[in-house]
């Protein structure tokens, strides 16, 4: 029993550092890994706000509303306990990050300002600009950077997570990890480990995630007998702006603050969007959604774009891509609410969104399913807890916008806590050879690779994989393809065999670590790809036409992915509805 | 325009200790690609110009939308991010190298840890007794939050540091983006509470006084951060305190 445990935090983004707080707190010992600076972690993307309801607009809003939005959002696949526990908290996250110096949007007394985003009519949504990630991941570093100089946390920058450690019994007992730098392969103790290691956008080639943002390590859980769920919830934002190495996030913020999409009625119109009159123009979310109009949800308004763009050939310029636009709006209202966006948009586009409409399309976003977690973030391996955006729960078939910074930062306040109380009732470890032979396993992986001499290219491979993944698991998804995705994928895994890196040596090697997770990406995908085939019905941001209809009787379940003998083998688990009861979701 | 490419010089280093050499790549031109783009386009065919086999080129990266400051590098003479940096409005051959004044790891990757040991020094962070409910923040006007927020905007790039004629080993000055976080800190009403330990931080070698007013740190700064007005506001408190603790002492 260690009154002062040692916990491996893994991912330094809002909810890794929201962990390490929490244990440095209560007199834990934590060593950070991450292989960028925490400082730099994929959470200062996020850009709209952070949702609570606080009320503070006089319009009634309260925790149980929240609830429902969030569930009703996620089309009930999401258990509601934790979601309750989240919305409940989440009033003193926010006065939380106040405290700890956000600077956070004010009304004009002084208090936090509060803005609308999807999938609900409350103004529930507190933003620092347009940059709210940002601003949340840097109060957080602040306060790790504190007790890093108190000498209770350890940070690992440039280390890479490979695996669990896991004793006879199964239970994790500390970490495999690689020097990014130096490429060394290192074991390390303690009391619990946990993951929290983000999304998994480079699946999908290009999304709007950051480069680190691969699962590779929730894979590798996956690998070593973790339960990943609900691997087919995969979010596409409807507003990204498409480039050549990534599909950068255009908030929803934008529309929370009023920006309207649409496009020319005319197919193929050549007018500049400015010169098109209002009649012209087909406002369609806010004709097809006259209740929620641009805030729907992110499922329902990507699907909405899908439409015009492939049903009714009305992409700007015949091109994938629909306007969003925010020029009708005060400049002074867009610097002062959304200059990071904008900037971006002049930045990477060229064109000023104050006065030319943008021109958008979907991307992928978020992943809602990953890691399974049980009420209090812990995996379905002892010792292993898992928090944030890799992880299973909160957000069901859909995320609603803003939720996950909050998601985040509950995930790691209960997931510290609780590993805190796992470690001081834990026995000791018994040596039985585990960190060697881990240590080991992974030295042979490593050595294979650098020794693989067949004429594939890594990057290459990853390419396929990412038109294959965004082709056949992302919006509209049919069965056939489903099934040639999975035979394309143990294609691509058999390929990986062949892969000749163009880099041996061992020092910062990229190419190497990028191969290692390249392996890792294409197991994960195929837990992707049979479980949206697996799911017979259309719920939340899983649509096949073949299934419209939501099936509340069969698919109110969580599906539950486990490595077996190479390959996923599923199971389903009902969900807990017990504190809203399902309900037909019409916006 | 058929087969049009682009070019490039790119400066490189296999490990800290070794020599720098450059190499030539040509590759196809793309509508809207950026520096880390072309850079990704390298790695999957890597060969030189003369047409050798050699490694992928390593560079720092994360976000790609000039957000997490990883990916600085001096781009044709001048340090800037190079996600955001767009091919088409850059002269060829397009020319890459490492920061100067930070040790390089490998290649365009450079070991830029000093800043946030700068950061621990002047304590930027603000001393919350716990994060346990203690109900709301301080109230903040509008016009104090529109102060903080800009400053608050620091990606840690270290383009200002490395653009700085008096930031160097010798001097050991801790740059333009610790001096503009002394500030953020110091105007919250909370972050406040330790002021003094923060100016005292900047008292001395390596300090503000350092600073030679070459104003090329707000110059090369990608989030347009008032650099420039942070370090004349943190100079004058630092003076004010300095005569204060003479008095004191």
């Amino acid at each position: 029993m260690a009154a002062n445990p040692k916990i491996i935090v893994v991912g330094g983004g809002l909810a890794g550092l929201s962990a390490v707080i929490k244990i440095a707190e209560m007199g834990g010992q934590v060593d950070l890994f991450s292989m960028v600076s925490v400082k730099r972690s994929h959470s200062v993307c996020a850009q709209g706000g952070i949702n609570a309801a606080k009320n503070l607009k006089g319009e009634g809003d309260s925790t149980a509303q929240h609830l429902d939005d969030t569930v009703y959002g996620g089309d009930f696949l999401a258990d509601q306990p934790p979601v309750k526990a989240m919305c409940d908290q989440a009033p003193g996250i926010i006065d939380l990050l106040d405290r700890m110096g956000v600077p956070f949007n004010r009304t004009a007394e002084g208090l936090l300002d509060f803005r609308r985003f999807g999938g609900t009519l409350y103004n529930r949504t507190a933003f620092a600009g347009a940059t709210t990630g940002q601003q949340l991941l840097y109060a957080l570093d602040e306060q790790v950077r504190r007790y890093e100089a108190e000498g209770k946390v350890r940070k690992y920058e440039y280390w890479e997570f490979l695996s669990a450690v896991l004793d006879s019994q199964g239970a994790c007992r500390g970490i495999c990890a690689m020097d990014l730098r130096s490429m060394e392969v290192v074991t390390f103790p303690a009391d619990a480990v946990i993951m929290a290691t983000g999304g998994v956008g480079a699946i999908f080639g290009k999304s709007t995630n950051s480069v680190v943002c691969t699962g590779s390590a929730q894979s590798a859980l996956y690998q070593q007998g973790a339960c990943y769920a609900n691997g087919e919830m995969i979010q596409v934002h409807p507003t990204a702006i498409p480039g050549e190495d990534k599909l950068r996030l255009m908030s929803e913020s934008a529309r929370g603050e009023g920006g309207r999409v649409w496009v020319p009625k005319q197919p193929g119109d050549k007018r500049a969007a400015r010169s098109i009159p209002e009649n012209e123009r087909w406002y369609f979310l806010e004709e097809w959604y006259p209740k929620y109009g641009n805030l729907v949800p992110r499922d329902v308004a990507t699907r909405a774009i899908f439409k015009v763009v492939y049903e009714h050939h009305l992409g700007v310029d015949g091109q994938p891509m629909v306007y969003l636009d925010l020029t009708h709006i005060d400049r002074k209202v867009l610097d002062r609410k959304l200059e990071g966006i904008l900037e971006i948009y002049e930045k990477f586009v060229g064109d000023d969104p104050r006065d030319i409409p943008m021109k958008i399309f979907p991307g992928m976003h978020y992943t809602m399913g990953g890691l399974w977690v049980d009420y209090k973030q812990g995996t379905n391996i002892p010792g292993l807890y898992a928090c944030g955006e890799c992880d299973h729960s909160i957000h069901g078939a859909n995320r609603l916008g803003a939720n996950s910074l909050m998601s985040c930062i509950y995930g790691g306040f209960v997931a510290g806590p609780e590993s805190v109380n796992y470690a001081r009732n834990l026995t000791a470890a018994a040596a039985d050879g585990a960190f060697a032979a881990e240590r080991k396993r992974q030295e042979e992986f490593n050595q294979r690779l650098l020794r693989s001499d067949g004429a594939e290219n890594p990057f290459k491979i990853w390419r396929e994989l990412g038109e294959l993944m965004t082709k056949n698991c992302t919006v509209i998804r049919y069965n056939k393809p489903l099934q040639e995705t999975d035979a394309k994928l143990c294609e691509l895994l058999e390929r990986w065999n062949h892969v000749n890196l163009s880099d041996k040596s061992m020092w910062t090697n990229s190419t190497f670590a990028f191969a290692r997770q390249l392996y890792n990406m294409l197991q994960l995908s195929r837990v992707i790809a049979q479980g949206a085939l697996q799911r017979d019905e259309s719920r939340g941001s899983h649509y096949k036409p073949d299934f419209p209809e939501r099936d509340d009787v069969n698919w109110m379940k969580t599906t539950k992915a486990y490595f077996a003998a190479g390959a996923p083998r599923f199971e389903f688990e009902p969900v807990n509805t017990s504190l809203v009861t399902p309900r037909p979701r019409k916006y | 325009m058929a087969n049009k490419t682009v070019t490039f010089r790119i400066k490189r280093q296999d490990e800290p200790q070794s020599k720098a050499y450059w190499e030539e790549f040509e590759i196809p031109w793309k509508p809207g690609m950026n520096v880390i783009s072309s850079l990704m386009d390298i790695a999957m065919n890597p060969v030189t110009r003369e047409g050798k086999a050699t490694t992928p080129v390593v560079y720092d990266s994360n976000c790609l939308e000039e957000i997490c400051g990883s990916c600085a590098m001096i781009i044709n003479g001048r340090a800037r991010m190079a996600c955001s940096t767009l091919i088409d409005a850059l002269q060829q051959p397009v020319t890459l190298e490492p920061f100067s004044k930070f040790p390089v790891v490998r290649d365009l990757c450079v070991d830029r840890s000093v800043l946030f040991e700068n950061l621990k020094a002047v304590k930027a962070w603000i001393p919350v007794d716990g994060t346990y409910d203690l109900g709301s923040g301080p109230r903040l006007s509008p016009a104090e939050q529109e102060v903080s927020y800009p400053l608050s905007r620091c990606i840690s790039c270290c383009c200002c540091m490395e653009a700085c004629p008096q930031f160097s080993t010798d001097t050991g000055f801790v740059g333009a983006a610790t001096i503009s976080q002394v500030r953020l800190f110091n105007t919250h009403p909370t972050g406040k509470t330790l002021k003094r330990e923060r100016l005292t931080a900047l008292m001395g070698d390596g300090g503000i006084q350092e600073c030679g007013y070459a104003q090329n740190c707000v110059e090369v700064c990608p989030k347009d951060i008032p650099l420039t007005d942070s370090i004349s506001n943190v100079s004058k408190e630092v003076m004010k305190q300095a005569i204060v603790d003479l008095f004191r002492s």
